[in-house]
């Protein structure tokens, strides 16, 4: 069977005739069921690429391929069925009540003129109850917090019933608990099939997550591998140009853990 | 957290069904009220009567009351019902799909282009049915036009649309002006400002046979297409990362309501402010789900057009240019709703 995301020499600019892609010749190959992790300083193209992959930027030059099928070939409704993308943080204008958000995950599966069925009720209600939010499905989306929106994304993109998911920044904005209620559900879903790519800021949630990690950085994905592999003190120093103590902890099964210090060489102890 | 019960907007949405027949039992109220009064008054019994005469021959009706009531009332009632509740759904597809609640089916540019229309056939024509074609035809003209000017620019972004259509509004208004300029004061230019200030005064079947199917068409569209509306609103990235295939269903919702908007120009002139304000009191009514809001406010815009409509005619002597009234209720109204209405969207 294909693989669910191969992407080829993938390169992008945002305007036409700028000297300066974004990233230039990105390759990567995802596996079935398995959580890949994009990092890299801001204004790599994290978000650029993965706004590719979901089929929402279409002037790159390369291939994606979605299940063996050139992304660029399939209709947009087409590729919902397969990949359910969750955006970056914004409130909508209108106060929806969460159900309805949700909902509207069924779209692709639904033709222009229709409007969601009973049945479409009950595949959100029970993403809804995978990511743990049932309770608030009155609510208006508008008066819940910032995680609870970010999980209503994802109930909505469970709701198209994808099999590829892929996730931007899902966890900036929010404090721990909710990181950490995030990350548990990216995983739980892992579990259950889906692939998963998510872009965030935070070296030490590949380290969570497990999975495979990229490194975005000049125009390309230079480290790629295990967290433990990746995730170094020098690789970190390199990227994001600050000193950080990788170490692993006791507890949490004995993992790494990533922590940036305030310190640098040339300042000296502070 | 404490779940808020019983706001206003969910009393609507949960007795949905009631509140439509008090909706719809509303509507019959008004209508039959507007074909009773009038410079010649007719009791309710006969208004009923005369409508079911059309199948059922009632010899005791008087001749003047069928004909007041079938030939003058009747296509007048219905052109104010259609242009009502057409324009309310019109502005709150539009609402939805620019995501901002301060938009009205003007935004395009369709009424500035259908009242320059008119007043080029009244300015060369004494004929109603050119000026109606004319009229009808710049107004779509005119959006078809802020639809190129934002495409020269390749973003097909939301927000090129509204200024390009900002850009048509105030070039085709300034044509208008020259037109009045040009005028024959005495003659030319009272029909023409008029006839820009919306009136149904003139409304006969005839032209109902062209408008009607019209208004029903651009109707019939944005009803079955109120559920995407919902997805539209969320945003264009978030529409099409959920399957929206964006550029033609924004291109149906933009081509049905300026339809509406362009045919009601065409036979009543400018009404302004319906298609502004009764979509929010519809959200007041059955919260921000396009599935439930377009048809409350087709048929709160029907009746409140309605009701405004019979106050222009009966009021004074001579008729009052109903764009006047619905500009002096829906400024005000709009004023409370803005306050008073705070959670309708964000």
């Amino acid at each position: 069977m294909a693989k669910p995301l191969e992407i080829q020499q993938l390169s992008f600019c945002y305007r036409q005739g700028e000297h300066a892609d974004v990233f230039t010749d990105v390759s990567l190959t995802i596996g079935q069921g398995e959580i890949f992790t994009l990092i890299g300083p801001n204004g790599t193209g994290k978000s650029t690429l993965i706004r590719c992959i979901g089929g929402l930027l279409l002037a790159y030059s390369g291939k994606i391929l979605i299940e063996g099928d050139d992304i660029s070939t399939m209709d947009s409704a087409r590729t919902a069925r397969i990949i359910g993308y969750v955006p970056q943080t914004h409130l909508p204008t209108f106060p929806f009540p969460v159900r309805e958000v949700v909902v509207m995950g069924r779209t692709p599966h639904l033709g222009t003129f229709s409007s969601p069925n009973e049945e479409d009720m009950r595949v959100a209600e029970e993403a809804m109850k995978t990511v743990g939010i049932s309770h608030l499905e009155e609510r208006p989306c508008t008066e819940i917090s910032g995680g609870e929106w970010q999980l209503v994304l994802i109930a909505r993109a469970m709701t198209q019933e994808p099999r590829i998911l892929l996730l931007d920044e899902p966890t900036s904005h929010l404090d721990l608990g909710n990181q950490m209620k995030i990350l548990h559900t990216i995983k739980r879903l892992s579990k259950k099939g889906l692939t998963i790519l998510l872009a965030t800021h935070f070296p030490d949630h590949a380290f969570l997550i497990s999975g495979r990690v990229g490194v975005m950085k000049d125009g390309g994905i230079p480290l790629l591998g295990s967290p433990e592999e990746v995730i170094t003190e020098a690789t970190m120093k390199s990227v994001y140009g600050v000193n950080v103590k990788i170490s692993t902890i006791t507890g949490d099964g004995g993992r790494r853990i990533c922590v940036p210090l305030l310190s640098r060489e040339e300042d000296g102890p502070l | 957290m404490v779940q808020q019960p019983d706001s206003k907007t969910q009393w609507g949405k949960e007795h949905y069904s009631i509140l439509r027949a008090f909706l719809i039992i509303l509507l019959a109220i008004t209508t039959v009220v507007s074909l009773m009064v009038g410079r010649f008054e007719v009791s309710p019994g006969d208004v009923v009567s005369a409508i079911l005469s059309a199948v059922y021959p009632f010899p005791d009706l008087s001749p003047t009351i069928r004909s007041v009531i079938w030939d003058v009332r009747l296509p007048r009632v219905i052109a104010v019902i259609l242009v009502g509740a057409g324009l309310s759904i019109a502005g709150a597809a539009f609402q939805g799909l620019f995501r901002n609640p301060l938009v009205s089916p003007d935004i395009l540019g369709v009424s500035a282009g259908a009242g320059f229309g008119a007043a080029i056939a009244l300015l060369i024509t004494e004929n109603i049915f050119v000026t109606q074609i004319m009229a009808f035809i710049t107004g779509l003209f005119s959006v078809g036009l802020a639809y190129a000017i934002s495409r020269v620019y390749r973003i097909t972004s939301t927000l090129t649309l509204v200024l390009a259509g900002i850009v048509v509004g105030a070039l085709f208004q300034a044509l208008t002006s020259l037109v009045k300029y040009v005028a024959d004061p005495f003659n030319k230019l009272p029909a023409i400002v008029f006839w820009l200030m919306g009136s149904f005064n003139h409304i006969s079947t005839s032209d109902l046979v062209v408008a009607a199917p019209l208004l029903l068409g651009g109707m019939g569209v944005l009803y079955i297409i109120r559920w995407r509306i919902n997805v539209i609103s969320m945003g264009e990235e978030d529409a099409r990362a959920l399957g929206v295939n964006l550029e033609r269903e924004k291109t149906i919702i933009i081509t049905a309501a300026t339809v509406i908007s362009a045919a009601s120009v065409s036979i009543c002139g400018i009404v302004g402010w319906i298609g502004l304000v009764i979509p929010h009191v519809g959200r007041i009514l059955v919260g921000p789900d396009h599935k439930l809001l377009i048809p409350a406010a087709a048929l709160v815009g029907a009746s409140y057009l309605l009701v405004v409509d019979t106050v222009a005619r009966t009021i004074t002597v001579t008729e009052i240019p109903i764009g006047i009234i619905t500009a002096l209720v829906g400024a005000p109204v709009f004023a409370y709703l803005l306050r008073k209405n705070q959670t309708g969207w964000n």
